[in-house]
């Protein structure tokens, strides 16, 4: 540590390159923080989808909805333990532009289900399960429209159709938000019942739910209980079709497909060729100053010591770089969430992938400074000296 | 003045040889910014490529009003009657009405890529549909037969998913289906579609005899106005026409809005990061130089041909970064064809990348840019040389 004040001299022997090399880092970085964002958006909140949580949906696909009959017969199985179900509504406010998921719900199961992702006041949960029109929406999505709690708000469905063609108007019972970083806080969540006066019976399409949505007592016997579910509906117009909720969204993420790790891929190429640059420049940066190194190593600095104070220096730019880059990013996901408005909710910045860029930057400081160092300290003073 | 830029810059573009190492990495950092601009915008631009392919102006799609895609539309059988004998519409030779009226649900099948399930769009259609869509072909096996189980599979849809080829038994739900033909239609979406009876379909489906979507060919050009505003002003109908381009154009804002936002962030941060490296590279280049240039200075040239000197060799090597990684782009990503979810349409919709011509000149520009600019604090720097103390200098 003594040596620190040469370390720091150093680095600003040439002010105009240190800083140029620690801004390249530090865009790198900023990407990176960007890229694992898009990342945590494309696998649409996978993390966060619960374990012990089991979807039914139709055999064919989630658009034909299933029986309401069904749900009794989830529930008898054994280690079932709660059920709720919930209806696809593709509700936009005013223009059919402005969508965002909406769904119908049975709310007293539905919220005990997912206690744990709509954090809600007390007092806005009883207004809404007293109130057959109301509904709760997220804060993302109250905060895009200026939703106010008591408001009354018309929403139109792209799927339903009222009998008089206009839209449904729902009370804004509650705002919730999540504790949970990353969880989908678009979504507007009201009464099934609502809906279903407007259904006509004729349709077909009156008490039948998009998807079912269980808990189960033990999350490993989640395979058999799934197999049991769809052996009892098999062979019926309705054939389901269970598993977790994970795999659910682990495929649902998989249609998006190629896209996602496309962009990873290119966008880390890119990264990497960036750090390529500036760590070839820290390198450089020693190398100009081999007989400088001598004359230390003729006055008595031992190699381990060199060495030590070769890496210092490449390790102060890389964390100086990395470190802003990493916290810009951490704050500019935090603060402005999701780019696009409303179409990836889940746009934030994982802990696991902070943890990684930390790694990151400790391995740029350490690989750019390890050769010259290493180099720097084996040399003989003599030839070292003669150079130039 | 002119003839001192020329000399100057001559000599500085030979020595880059001498410089190579340096040199390279800024031209790979612009080729890899270059690659990456590339790469992502070919995708907004093959989607785009394949909803145009889509959208033929003669064609008019009737959706019931208030619906933005025909997977939330809905027309009764009565409506699709009414909507064939609206002012406006074609007629084929025999008189009868160009029209075709369809329905459209999805199914689960497993993608080639993954294993795990896609939506399949499929489409019911009736025998007048290969009249209005008039550049479908098919390429493997023949068409459907109207009244039975069978399916014939758009060629990028056969491409996409397991098990879609000719003579293949498909099962979903209670219907078992045979798949007799592959078909092509110049690249449009329905390339990514199964198409089948719709008189099968619907019962499959309990539809009833209730449709999603009508598509009309037009008597003429200018007849869309007449039809539309018969439609629409029809006190038993409830819809809304729309020409196909506007509906297909329309179908992908969303899948758009992600790609050009992502890609625009990424664009803008990395070519930041770019400009940085470019800086560093002329920087250390100029620095390895400051001799020679303060010996120039001293010989009487002027400073402005040093600028311009230093310029141009950023320019030369951005360019030269530009052109390779626009060429890596074009060669690893030109045609490659996959397929995403389209949230619009609730299906997944197959494009190929499209690197257009556009897109490499726009690519090119970006990366002369990130070079002029990461250029000219260097180049200004080595024209400010003080001429005396960079002679000392080393």
């Amino acid at each position: 540590m003594k040596f620190l004040p040469i370390v720091w001299r150093n680095l600003l022997r040439r002010k105009f390159r240190t800083v140029f090399t620690i801004g390249a880092i530090f865009f790198a970085f900023l990407l990176f923080g960007v890229l694992m964002a898009i990342r945590a958006a494309f696998s649409m909140g996978v993390d966060m989808a619960g374990q012990g949580r089991l979807m039914v949906i139709d055999k064919v696909s989630i658009i034909n909805p299933l029986p309401a009959s069904y749900e009794s017969q989830i529930r008898t199985v054994e280690g079932v333990t709660d059920t709720t179900h919930a209806n696809w509504f593709g509700g936009y406010y005013q223009d059919v532009r402005n969508q965002f998921a909406t769904f119908a719900v049975e709310p007293e199961s539905w919220l005990r289900i997912y206690n744990k992702e709509y954090n809600l006041p007390e007092e806005h949960k009883k207004a809404f399960l007293a109130d057959r029109t109301g509904a709760i929406v997220g804060s993302d999505t109250a905060k895009k429209y200026g939703f106010k709690v008591g408001q009354k708000v018309p929403i139109n469905g792209t799927i339903y159709r009222r009998p008089d063609g206009g839209p449904w108007e729902f009370t804004i019972d509650g705002i919730y938000d999540s504790p949970i970083k990353g969880s989908d806080k678009t979504q507007l969540v009201f009464h099934y019942d609502y809906l279903r006066e407007t259904i006509p019976e004729r349709s077909g399409m009156r008490d039948r739910y998009n998807w079912y949505v269980f808990t189960i007592a033990d999350p490993d016997r989640a395979p058999q209980i799934a197999a049991k579910i769809d052996a009892n509906f098999a062979n019926s117009p309705s054939e389901t079709k269970t598993n977790t909720e994970k795999a659910f969204v682990s495929d649902w993420a998989k249609q998006v497909g190629d896209i996602g790790q496309i962009m990873m891929g290119i966008v880390g190429m890119a990264m990497f060729t960036i750090l390529l640059v500036s760590g070839n420049t820290m390198a450089q940066a020693i190398r100009e100053r081999t007989n400088e190194l001598a004359v230390l190593k003729t006055l008595g600095f031992s190699e381990g010591r060199i060495l030590w104070m070769v890496l210092m220096e490449s390790a102060m730019i890389a964390v100086v770089g990395g470190g802003l880059g990493l916290a810009l990013s951490y704050a500019l996901i935090t603060a402005t969430g999701d780019p696009t408005h409303g179409m990836l909710p889940a746009f934030y910045f994982p802990t696991p992938s902070l943890v990684a860029g930390i790694g990151l930057v400790a391995a740029l400081g350490i690989a750019s400074g390890i050769l010259p160092a290493w180099q720097a300290s084996r040399l003989r003073i003599v030839d070292a000296l003669r150079r130039n | 003045m002119l003839r001192q830029v020329f000399a100057v810059t001559s000599v500085n573009i030979r020595s880059i040889r001498q410089r190579l190492g340096s040199s390279s990495v800024a031209v790979v950092g612009i080729a890899g910014v270059v690659l990456v601009f590339v790469a992502v915008l070919s995708i907004a631009e093959g989607v785009n490529a394949t909803m145009q392919a889509s959208g033929d102006p003669n064609t008019v799609l009737i959706l019931r009003a208030g619906s933005d895609t025909e997977m939330t539309s809905g027309l009764g059988g009565d409506a699709t009657r009414i909507i064939q004998d609206a002012p406006g519409v074609a007629r084929d030779a025999g008189g009868a009405p160009l029209t075709s009226p369809e329905l459209f649900v999805v199914v689960d099948h497993p993608l080639k890529r993954s294993g795990s399930p896609g939506n399949v769009p499929l489409r019911g259609v009736t025998a007048q549909a290969f009249k209005v869509h008039d550049h479908l072909k098919i390429v493997q096996g023949r068409n459907l037969e109207f009244g039975r189980n069978e399916i014939i599979a758009g060629s990028a849809a056969a491409r996409q998913f397991v098990d879609l080829t000719v003579g293949r038994t498909l099962k979903w739900g209670e219907n078992t289906w045979t798949l007799v033909g592959i078909f092509e239609d110049g690249g449009a979406v329905s390339e990514s579609e199964l198409w089948c009876d719709v008189k099968v379909l619907q019962p499959a489906y309990r539809r009833g005899n209730s449709f999603q979507s009508v598509y009309a060919k037009l008597a003429s050009p200018d007849s869309f106005q007449s039809l539309k505003d018969s439609l629409t002003s029809n006190p038993q109908l409830t819809v809304s026409a729309m020409r196909a381009p506007d509906y297909y154009g329309s179908q992908t804002e969303v899948l758009q809005t992600i790609i050009k936002t992502i890609g625009g962030i990424i664009g803008v941060l990395m070519g930041v990061g770019a400009v940085f490296g470019a800086v560093i590279t002329m920087y250390t280049a100029v620095a390895s130089r400051t001799r020679e240039i303060a010996t120039l200075r001293a010989l009487g040239f002027g400073s402005i041909p040093v600028v311009f000197s230093v310029l141009a060799e950023a320019a030369l090597l951005s360019i030269a970064g530009g052109l390779i990684g626009g060429a890596i782009a074009w060669l690893a990503f030109n045609g490659y064809e996959t397929a995403t979810m389209n949230f619009q349409s609730f299906s997944q919709i197959a494009f190929k990348f499209a690197v257009t011509a556009k897109l490499l000149m726009m690519a090119l520009g970006y990366a002369l840019l990130m070079g002029l600019v990461g250029g000219l604090l260097p180049a200004i720097r080595a024209a400010r040389l003080p001429v005396v103390t960079a002679l000392r200098e080393l």
